[in-house]
């Protein structure tokens, strides 16, 4: 799975969770910089992207995604890719 | 197949786009219909999202039921439930408003005449405490009196919070039992260790029940639930620690589900009548056509046991107080055989308040059966294998509940009590009594007319027929159909693979193999048609003509004849000639040529009749059904 695809999947989920289709995302993107995308929010992302790509954050992980670019990469670790 | 995204709801491939197309002006039935789909959590927040953008805070006009205000107080987060109950309320067109306390505070919000809870004036209250606050302070060096009085405590605790919300109240209370979450201590014999929280999480759950029926309180089951669907699918332990989540997001629509479904049911708001189809439903195969030794049913094979398990969870359904009717398209002579004499049917005619087996429309025979037993359309769930009768069902009777079933007869059961239709929170006297009541009136007649806008739904089918001669690929399909359709079939002649290839070979014979699709799928092939040059000049006689009845009712015989004098014609034909030999079991076809506009032309000594229509004049019949390249 390449950086591309694994940052289209977070996108459609970021779009669903937050129902907003304009949404992009780049790697350096926080979920400040999104309106509606609060602590609690992020917690819907995070399992949301669990099951879209059939992995298990470790309780620390889940405290290191801070940015886009940090899913991306533990997403792909993670996937063996 | 998992609880957690509604699996006995139908899956609806187009739900995202309709959802982004809803805009504000959408009214609430459109809502209700996309609530009653197939969805994970995040569709679920969404729809709850627009709706909330579309309707604000006040009940929308077009729902039938006053609106709930539910106050769930929780000691954990319980906020993430919110939108998924909502929804859960929607899909039984009931406008829900949900109030929470702030973060762990439900006794002060309880216990502050100005709180916003009591501004709020909930008409229903749920209590839902997570495992570890409901437990107290944990110590597995208890003895047993200690725990005794440790579990004891904790059902007082509850006990005392459903006095504090009555007299505040006034209102149904709910109380949510613990998740048994916590790992063991000792293993299989952890109940020998008292201050276990494993076995004292058990024995809360046991008491918190007992208290509850003596306080009028219902219970949401959460511990049953997890043994159905395992603790590791409701509790990720990850995000109780990140966020005091204990109640996993995923699993927010079946949460919201069971929510509703206590709540309507303490209105009265809960279904009454199970209508079952017969064939692939109470048993596998074709009764008109594979005889009663030749359906699927009880010892003897897998299947048939899985069939048998079906109606034993119906039958306990209607010991219970569920009413039971059947609604199958058949004919009612032949529908009733295996209840009289096969040896391994548990139900009886008699369980049954309505039986209705004919060749009219389900919609219309559901208006029949509803106004029969007296009850309200949306008192009947409708179960049946067939996605076509299911999806007529839905559209034309929206109030009907149409579980999605599987296609596995061994999950029937499964799926139906999956989707709480029956949900009681109480059993009477007169419930126990029902099913004895239908016998005595199991014998009546039914005065059915069909009213349902049945043209419109087949044009939404999007039908397409495919035909084509007989050819190598389907020459055994052929064969097995001639060989084993016997209810609409007009003259049941038999033929071996054998003739079926002389059938191919003969320039003269006319032979139509038929497959239909639809939006919902292939049917594959479902009629045959033979025809050979009569012994008179100018006329094709038509030797054969079956059709698979699960296509009944679309029009495929009417497109068939079409395409059938179209072939007459480029033939050089002046008519084509019907023949109808009447068997035990074909009595569903008596009509069909005088149904097509055939003229009777004689019979002959085996009661066998001839039927005539001229080719010159033929007005092709207009159908929806698209007749495909081939």
């Amino acid at each position: 799975m390449t950086d591309l695809e694994i940052m289209d999947g977070i996108t459609e989920v970021v779009r669903e969770a937050l129902d907003d289709d304009t949404i992009t995302l780049t790697p350096s993107s926080v979920a400040g910089d999104f309106a509606g995308w609060d602590s609690f929010k992020h917690i819907t992302i995070v399992v949301a992207t669990e099951m879209r790509f059939g992995i298990k954050f470790r309780t620390a992980e889940i405290e290191s995604l801070k940015e886009i670019g940090d899913f991306v990469a533990l997403i792909r670790k993670k996937k063996g890719a | 197949m998992s609880a957690s995204d509604l699996w006995w709801l139908p899956k609806n491939a187009d739900w995202s786009d309709e959802v982004r197309s809803l805009g504000t002006t959408a009214g609430w039935g459109r809502f209700v219909s996309l609530a009653n789909c197939r969805m994970d959590f995040l569709q679920t927040e969404r729809l709850d999202k627009l709706a909330r953008k579309s309707f604000g805070d006040h009940p929308p006009s077009g729902t039938t039921s006053p609106a709930v205000r539910l106050a769930i107080l929780g000691s954990s987060m319980v906020s993430h439930l919110i939108p998924a109950i909502r929804v859960a309320f929607m899909r039984r067109g009931i406008w829900a408003e949900i109030y929470t306390n702030p973060f762990g505070q439900y006794l002060q919000d309880l216990m502050d005449a100005g709180s916003a809870l009591h501004a709020f004036k909930p008409n229903v209250v749920l209590f839902a405490f997570d495992a570890r606050h409901a437990l107290g302070r944990a110590n597995a060096a208890r003895d047993a009196a200690a725990a005794d009085r440790a579990v004891e405590d904790a059902a007082d605790q509850c006990a005392h919070v459903w006095d504090m919300a009555r007299q505040a109240f006034a209102c149904p209370i709910i109380q949510q039992t613990i998740l048994p979450l916590f790992p063991a201590l000792l293993g299989n014999n952890e109940h020998r260790l008292p201050g276990s929280p494993q076995a004292m999480t058990q024995r809360i759950n046991q008491r918190i029940r007992r208290r509850a029926d003596e306080a009028g309180v219902d219970i949401l089951a959460l511990d049953a639930r997890a043994t159905e669907d395992g603790i590791a699918s409701w509790h990720n332990p990850v995000l109780w620690h990140r966020a005091k989540i204990e109640i996993a997001p995923p699993m927010s629509p079946l949460y919201g589900d069971l929510v509703a479904r206590i709540v309507a049911a303490q209105r009265g708001r809960s279904y009454k009548c199970l209508v079952l189809d017969l064939d692939n439903t109470l048993w596998g195969g074709v009764i008109g056509d594979d005889g009663i030794e030749g359906i699927v049913l009880g010892q003897g094979s897998a299947e048939g046991e899985a069939f048998i398990a079906f109606q034993n969870y119906a039958q306990r359904l209607s010991e219970r107080g569920i009413i039971l009717a059947v609604c199958s398209k058949n004919d009612e002579k032949i529908a009733l055989t295996p209840f009289a004499s096969h040896p391994d049917m548990v139900l009886k005619r008699s369980s049954f308040a309505a039986f209705v087996a004919n060749w009219t429309d389900k919609a219309a025979n559901l208006r029949a059966i509803a106004a029969e037993i007296n009850i309200g359309l949306d008192a009947l769930v409708f179960a049946d294998d067939n996605p076509f009768e299911r999806n007529l069902v839905r559209r034309e009777l929206p109030a009907v509940a149409v579980p999605e079933l599987p296609e596995d007869a061994a999950f029937y059961a499964q799926c139906i009590a999956d989707g709480g239709y029956f949900e009681s929170v109480r059993m009477t006297a007169e419930d126990f009594s029902r099913a004895g009541q239908y016998q005595a009136n199991a014998e009546r007649e039914f005065a059915r007319q069909a009213t349902s806008d049945l043209p419109a739904y087949l044009k939404s089918l999007e039908m397409e027929m495919r035909v084509t001669p007989f050819d190598v690929l389907g020459q055994a399909r052929i064969t097995q159909l001639i060989n084993k359709t016997n209810q609409f079939n007009l003259t049941t002649r038999r033929y071996t693979e054998r003739d079926v290839e002389a059938a191919m070979a003969d320039k003269d014979t006319v032979t139509f193999q038929i497959r239909l699709t639809d939006k919902y799928g292939d049917n594959g092939m479902i009629a045959v048609v033979i025809a050979k040059p009569s012994s008179r000049p100018g006329e094709l006689m038509i030797d054969t003509w079956l059709m698979s009845c699960r296509v009944l009712g679309r029009q495929v015989e009417q497109a068939t004849l079409n395409l059938l004098v179209d072939e007459a014609r480029r033939r050089g034909y002046r008519a084509v000639i019907g023949e109808f030999r009447p068997t035990e079991k074909n009595g569903l076809v008596r009509d069909h040529y005088a149904k097509l506009g055939f003229e009777e032309d004689g019979t002959d000594d085996a009661g066998g009749s001839f039927w005539r229509l001229p080719i010159e004049n033929y007005v092709p019949t207009q159908t929806h059904i698209k007749i495909g390249e081939i």
